[in-house]
């Protein structure tokens, strides 16, 4: 028997446990149910609810479990009629204050309290005296208050505090006056402020785009994957019809854990704003609607005698990736390009990812943040490296003065700042250090050079070993990552995409990349596949409706390496098309070759084509690549930021009006953090 | 008690005008600051708000919470919770005179309700309310640890005990006309030796 086990009794089943755990993990174990409203494995232990007490053989009296630590030899009873006495007592407790508006109450169905009250409560109050009443709290655009509701579990208190990084929740007055609020009633100014819903047991906090929509039980779900940066979190789709009412997360371990950006949660009011739903034609410098066969038609005479060049825009899956190479296979090689930022690569794949594990971030003990920043490109990383930080990681900034949630020291605006002297100090005492370089730098490197130099400086201080690779490559697009793996693009030496020779090329075919609009493709002819009426669209000569990712089935590799599926939800809006399909038909009538006639075709040779990306949630395994220099040797250029407004990072959000309050209400008053600093 | 009362409402407001710290009291609070361990400074904040109060004409404004989360590096909301959860920390102005009567039990057996009457009489304003003149706020609360010597009142920081409504009368007539009060027994009794 190894040390770290005890044994212990669970309703006189013997069990042998890990000792640090508590009472009730145990009582889990041995697969006991045990009800709680405060207890969450993700956030302190508070011990205020009452609700998970037990009887432990020679107690006196009954204990919570979630807090009581375990002892060899401890008998649990959880089954006992003393049991059931007690936490019905303490329900009654619960219930005293709490409305019986369950049949208006959006938590109505999916609700801790009321599915608890079933075992637990009684048919009838013994209560005759007033009940208290709570004035609702101002907590932003994207939570709603009914404050009467609350528990004072403090779940969202502590999510603030410890996940989110924002203490700005707070339980105010005692006994009866007990409040849970903002300071000052002002809006959360967290990127996952949205999490609090979730967490809420009862439905004190419930989502106010989703105020009064939907119960529970009519909704449809469909797993799906967050596109809207590059971390890939799992989430449920809930629709009713051909109509999506909200978003929440599903949990991995490995990624997102239970949480999810406010962007992701709240902007599918956009999804059906400004949609391209029919194919349109410029005549006379304007967009005019026109239909499939007419656009197409255009279009298969335009590819017959210009050369083409394909864009490929930030939402766009694998398989259509896929499709998009293999179609223009057909017209030489190098003319399909991704890296429409500019965004400076290798040959290798660890050059363009997020190397470290996501759940690795938090061992790190030194993190240096190189022109990103991750609280709004990619809220999950951050709320990672702020674990790291909360386990004493220092966190070093280069680029511009960003302000984050935790505390960073800032070395300087240019690369060359990494031979900062506190900084290398600081390496060499690091046992596990860790470098983010996003964008902002990554889109302005032009040399080879440097991107090299960056690998040695990380293999001279061993952020680059044998065991590990801690240099990593953020960057916000959630197609980046994937398209590249199966080469859409048209160099892999750092050469940047306005390098392009614009001479080659006389048509372009933009599939969902703003970047259409560029001078650089003045004279082009131009044709965007998209949903959603942008810049892009606007410039355009043809634009062909295309199914957003929720109206299709699609793979997206995330930054770290990771294929996962997005399934299709309900069909496309108007008469958008798979883009897979629409190439298929030009094909046909081109007489290109073009096997696939269903999606499902087209997946398995994309899967026979590249193996490793059918391996779905797995990081895909590479070799360390030895892209290193012998002098380091930075060249100077200057951050410039992909993303400044995390609320209208892209079209969908940009169409938002859920996302257009939280500009308006959250990021119009300076944060607190800010203001304190 | 009510939600009126100054000292048990989660509603804070502002003065106005900017707090900071006086001088005597930036030297208390090195000294109190550096009772705790080094990276616990927080726990400071009760004896800060108490600095606070007593330095803002006995009540905690927005302002006093901004500049003590600030003195101590801690989030607004956690000072905000310390002081909404004590009930000797005010969310909002109070008069001179802040009068708490004790209306416990063993008071109560002694006629505090009586004192209740005669104070509110007196000084022209109801339970929680402060009056006209701004001399005077009055508050129950429950036991103040003088039971022996019940009925009893705190004003301010000082207790008066045995009263009856004569002495309840004087002692707010003295404070009307600023003469000193003898503070403690209004009986003689020194302590709470046998009456």
């Amino acid at each position: 028997m190894s040390d770290d086990l005890i044994n212990i009794k669970v309703n006189q089943k013997e069990i042998q446990v890990d000792k640090n755990l508590t009472v009730m993990q145990a009582c889990e174990i041995a697969g006991e149910e045990i009800p709680r409203f405060c207890y969450h494995d993700k956030l302190s232990i508070a011990g205020n609810c009452r609700m998970c007490l037990v009887e432990i053989e020679k107690a006196p009296k009954l204990v919570s479990s979630c807090t009581m630590p375990l002892m060899e030899g401890m008998s649990i009873i959880t089954n006992s009629e003393k049991v059931n006495a007690g936490r019905k007592g303490v329900m009654e407790f619960l219930l005293i204050n709490h409305p019986l508006d369950c049949p208006i109450c959006d938590q109505g169905g999916e609700c801790d309290l009321q599915d608890q009250a079933m075992y637990y409560g009684f048919d009838k109050s013994r209560y005759k005296e007033n009940k208290r009443a709570v004035d609702n709290k101002n907590m932003g655009p994207l939570v709603n208050t009914i404050m009467t509701r609350c528990i004072h579990c403090t779940r969202c208190v502590r999510f603030a505090t410890e996940v989110a990084g924002v203490p700005e929740l707070g339980m105010l007055g005692r006994g009866e006056n007990a409040e849970i609020t903002t300071y000052l009633e002002q809006s959360i100014t967290s990127e996952l402020s949205g999490n609090v819903i979730d967490l809420c047991p009862v439905g004190a906090l419930t989502s106010k785009p989703y105020q009064f929509k939907a119960r529970p039980w009519e909704l449809k779900r469909t797993d799906s994957i967050d596109i809207f940066d590059s971390v890939g979190s799992n989430i449920r789709v809930d629709s009713r019809a051909e109509e999506i009412l909200r978003v929440t997360p599903r949990t991995n371990e490995y990624i997102n854990e239970e949480w999810i950006s406010d962007k992701v949660r709240f902007n599918y009011d956009g999804y059906y704003q400004q949609r391209i739903d029919t194919p349109y034609i410029k005549e006379n410098q304007k967009l005019s609607i026109s239909n499939w066969e007419e656009s197409l038609k255009v279009l298969k005479d335009k590819l017959k005698t210009l050369k083409p060049l394909a864009l490929i825009g930030e939402h766009v899956d694998l398989e259509t990736g896929y499709a998009i190479k293999k179609f223009m296979s057909n017209y030489g090689k190098d003319n399909v390009e991704c890296r429409t930022d500019n965004h400076a690569i290798l040959e290798s794949l660890d050059s363009y990812r997020f190397n470290t594990p996501l759940n690795d971030i938090e061992n790190s003990d030194l993190i240096i943040l190189l022109g990103t920043n991750p609280k709004i490109e990619t809220p999950i990383i951050n709320h990672k490296i702020f674990k790291a930080y909360n386990n004493d990681s220092k966190v070093f900034n280069i680029g511009e003065n960003i302000s984050l949630n935790y505390k960073t020291e800032y070395l300087g605006e240019s690369l060359s700042s990494l031979n900062n002297e506190n900084l290398i100090k600081a390496l060499k005492k690091s046992t596990n250090p860790l470098i983010i370089i996003g964008s902002a730098f990554l889109n302005k490197i032009k040399n080879i050079k440097t991107l090299k130099s960056i690998f040695s400086y990380a293999d001279k201080y061993k952020v680059i070993t044998k065991e590990k690779n801690n240099l990593n490559f953020l960057i916000p697009y959630a197609s980046r990552v994937g398209q590249l793996i199966i080469g859409n693009t048209t160099n892999k030496l750092c050469e940047p995409f306005s390098n392009l020779k614009k001479d080659n090329f006389e048509l372009v075919l933009s599939f969902g990349s703003e970047h259409i609009a560029n001078e650089q493709f003045n004279n082009c002819f131009k044709v965007y596949f998209g949903h959603h009426g942008d810049d892009g669209a606007m410039g355009s000569d043809i634009v062909l409706p295309t199914p957003l990712y929720t109206e299709k089935n699609g793979t997206f590799v995330n930054i770290e390496g990771r294929p996962q599926e997005a399934k299709k939800c309900h069909n496309p809006i108007g008469s958008a098309k798979e883009e897979w399909s629409i190439l298929k038909k030009l094909s046909d009538e081109l007489s290109f070759d073009f096997i696939p006639n269903t999606f499902e075709q087209l997946r398995s040779e994309l899967f026979d084509k590249h193996p490793i990306l059918s391996d779905y949630h797995e990081i895909i395994a590479v070799e360390n690549s030895t892209s290193i220099t012998p002098d380091i040797e930075f060249e100077d250029c200057k951050a410039e930021y992909p993303i400044s407004n995390f609320y209208m990072s892209d079209v969908i959000s940009k169409n938002s009006v859920t996302m257009a309050k939280c500009v308006e209400e959250i990021t119009s008053t300076p944060s607190l953090l800010e203001k304190s600093a | 008690m009510s939600g009126n009362h100054p000292g048990l409402s989660n509603n804070f407001s502002r003065s106005g005008e900017k707090f900071s710290w006086s001088k005597d009291n930036l030297r208390s609070i090195k000294n109190i600051i550096s009772k705790y361990p080094k990276g616990r400074e927080q726990s400071a904040v009760m004896p800060l708000l108490y600095l606070a109060q007593e330095q803002n004409n006995n009540w905690i404004s927005i302002e006093c919470i901004e500049t003590i989360a600030e003195t101590l590096n801690m989030p607004k909301i956690r000072v905000t919770e310390v002081a909404s959860f004590y009930s000797m920390y005010n969310t909002r102005p109070v008069g001179e005179n802040l009068v708490q009567i004790c209306r416990t039990s063993p008071c109560w057996l002694r006629g505090s309700n009586k004192i209740t009457k005669t104070i509110c009489k007196e000084t022209k304003c109801e339970i929680n309310d402060t009056s006209d003149d701004n001399k005077f706020t009055v508050v129950e609360v429950e036991c103040l640890g003088a039971c022996s010597n019940g009925p009893m009142i705190q004003i301010n920081n000082d207790f008066y005990e045995d009263l009856d409504e004569e002495s309840t009368k004087k002692i707010i007539d003295n404070i009307k006309e600023g003469k000193p009060n003898v503070i403690g027994s209004q009986k003689g009794r020194r302590s709470s030796e046998n009456a």
